[in-house]
């Protein structure tokens, strides 16, 4: 399956460990990537805030890219994920979407409406298929615990992200960590905010979030939480230490991103999938899953 | 059919009243809501269930709680929908408000943060006989924050709520935009400082709970982000509130980035947003950043121009020129 790849900022900056494992994992899973050449930031929903109407420019101007190479996009990044799916139903407007070609013209760009975006993890569930994955999970991971967290923005508003249509979405990172032979922890963060998007404006309350998610999936005996979204990363993999000191009690709840428990699962080794890069050692869990560190 | 509603109760008049879990088998019928259910409860197995109630047709917001951990309206949720495989159902009092007696919480935190953005209109002109009338264009994009019934669902699913009380939260900030979009009232300068405060616009994380808790389509987040985008528009001053100085400074910041390069550069949206100068919020940063370095994975402080950023910079440049070109 072939499909235009949208990386997403974060990936391509702050969390490389995350690009280096997709493109670890997705050759070997039936997944064919070609990178939009040329594409932007989305916006992230911060852009909107200022600029609302150069965030959807900007996403037309990705869905115009992926349209002209005849494939659907794949992300990685949940926000990119919610943002993209967000302007995708703003773009159904035909006035607006008249409005914003208008600015894509000068590049010879027309965004026509109705492109398909789907996260790497809603890719896994619905065109791969859970006998598929089933079938990758050469590594035993019987007896691993895994929590799922999967980012505000592709679970809500979960009209724009087509659950009616396709509730599987609802549990789709259950369905994968299962799939794969491990066991899903029931942490009733799993679909709350990690805080990143306020890190730099409060601090205090980002960090409070970031602890009560991790220390809820280690006094629920997680090995590892599992992100599709790398800014959920960011925050819960590098802020984990100054957020359990701004509790008071230990944290230490690895937190690995979706391709690399595929890329685990399959056998694939820790520095292949980027494993040595998080800032919340990883060494443990990868023991645990008997891959190479 | 048999429904299992797994209802947390809580009775303050117990001699050390704790929170507890109460199942009750449920005869229900296809289109009984949880609030049917709930009522047929009370009515023929347990009269001591305590729950607010009163117009059963999702009109007068009394029943907002929490089924299988989401605020809804009791009334407006099917049973049907939302019993799960082995035919269960949980039932929690709305959340992020002290719970009175079972599924009954106090609001009165809610309607002080309601009363603390001022929600009346405040015109300058001169005291009309009858109604402030508007013309019905101007007023028409303000139909969907009116239908807000204060159910407070909104409040009960806020996750910065969860960690921080002091946040006036999405029911009370949907109200302040209300009155900040109308063309009627004159105090958006005052109105946009007071809600730059501490707990005010900018500390709301764009979550989207509220906009899926919302049973009436106020979309909450999507107000605070308009007062947001009007706070930095009409250059109204940050205040003395640092998370608001903050906030403008990541917004704008993340603009200029984007617009400039394409992609967004981490680093540079830190040192943007913090200030380089501002030294105890930057050394905060740096355990992480050395962190970072040691693991192959900081971002450069200046990266490469993505390819296409010369369309990037074009379609920015063309609306800022259009903007200006509109206001003159």
């Amino acid at each position: 399956m072939r499909y235009a790849f949208f990386p997403g900022c974060v990936s391509r900056g702050g969390a490389p460990e995350l690009y280096q494992s997709t493109i670890a994992v997705a050759g070997r899973i039936g997944i064919e990537l070609e990178e939009i050449e040329g594409w932007s930031c989305t916006g992230a929903g911060a852009l909107q805030e200022s600029n609302p109407l150069l965030g959807d420019t900007l996403n037309a101007r990705n869905f115009a890219l992926a349209q002209r190479m005849g494939l659907p996009i794949m992300t990685i990044c949940s926000t990119c994920q919610g943002v993209m799916a967000q302007a995708k139903v703003k773009l159904e407007d035909e006035e607006y979407r008249a409005q914003i070609n208008e600015l894509l013209a000068e590049e010879g760009l027309e965004y026509t409406g109705g492109i398909q975006v789907k996260h790497m993890l809603w890719i896994m569930v619905e065109d791969i298929g859970l006998d598929h994955i089933r079938s990758l999970a050469v590594k035993s991971l019987d007896g691993i615990f895994l929590a799922p967290f999967y980012g505000c923005y592709i679970v809500r508003p979960s009209a724009a992200l087509e659950y009616d249509e396709y509730p599987q979405r609802k549990v789709a990172l259950e369905l994968v960590i299962e799939a794969l032979g491990a066991t899903a922890v029931d942490n009733e963060g799993k679909t709350r905010c990690c805080g990143f998007p306020i890190l730099t404006i409060n601090e205090r309350n980002s960090l409070a979030m970031v602890a009560k998610h991790t220390g809820e999936a280690q006094d629920l005996g997680a090995d590892a939480m599992v992100t599709p979204c790398p800014l959920c990363h960011l925050n819960l993999d590098g802020f984990q230490s100054k957020a359990a000191r701004q509790v008071g009690r230990q944290i230490n709840v690895p937190i690995l991103h979706l391709p690399q428990l595929i890329g685990a699962a399959m056998g694939m080794d820790a520095p292949t999938l980027g494993l040595n890069r998080h800032i919340v050692s990883s060494f443990d869990v990868a023991l645990k899953m008997g891959i190479r560190v | 059919m048999q429904a299992k509603v797994s209802v947390r109760r809580f009775n303050p008049d117990e001699e050390q009243p704790k929170p507890y879990t109460q199942e009750y088998d449920v005869e229900v019928e296809e289109n009984f809501t949880v609030l049917d259910a709930l009522i047929k409860v009370r009515e023929e197995i347990d009269g001591s269930l305590a729950l607010r109630c009163s117009c059963r047709a999702a009109i007068c917001g009394s029943c907002a709680m929490r089924v299988n951990g989401h605020a809804v309206l009791a009334c407006k949720a099917r049973v049907t929908q939302h019993l799960s495989e082995d035919g269960s159902v949980s039932v929690e009092p709305a959340g992020n408000q002290p719970v009175i007696k079972d599924l009954v919480v106090d609001l009165e935190p809610f309607w002080n943060k309601i009363r603390a953005v001022e929600p009346y209109l405040q015109p300058s002109l001169p005291e009309p006989e009858g109604e402030y009338l508007a013309p019905n264009d101007v007023m028409l994009h303000l139909v969907d924050v009116m239908g807000c019934i204060m159910c407070g669902a909104c409040v009960s699913d806020c996750t910065v709520l969860e960690v921080d009380p002091n946040f006036l939260g999405p029911a009370a900030l949907a109200k302040a935009y209300r009155f900040v979009a109308d063309t009627r009232d004159e105090e958006d300068t005052k109105r946009l400082g007071m809600y730059n405060a501490y707990g005010g616009i900018w500390d709301c994380t764009r979550c989207g709970e509220c906009v899926q808790a919302c049973p009436k389509g106020v979309a909450p987040m999507d107000r605070i982000m308009a007062l947001r985008e009007k706070a930095i528009a009409s250059g109204t001053p940050p205040g003395s509130y640092d998370g608001a100085s903050y906030g403008y400074r990541h917004a704008v910041a993340f603009e200029e980035i984007v617009a400039h390069k394409g992609r967004l550069e981490e680093t540079q949206l830190v040192v943007k947003t913090l200030g380089m100068f501002n030294l105890p919020k930057m050394l905060g940063m740096v355990p992480t950043a050395i962190q970072a370095m040691f693991r192959r994975k900081m971002p450069p402080p200046i990266a490469k121009a993505a390819p296409g950023v010369d369309q990037v910079r074009r379609i920015a440049n063309r609306i800022k020129w259009n903007r200006l070109s509109d206001a003159e």
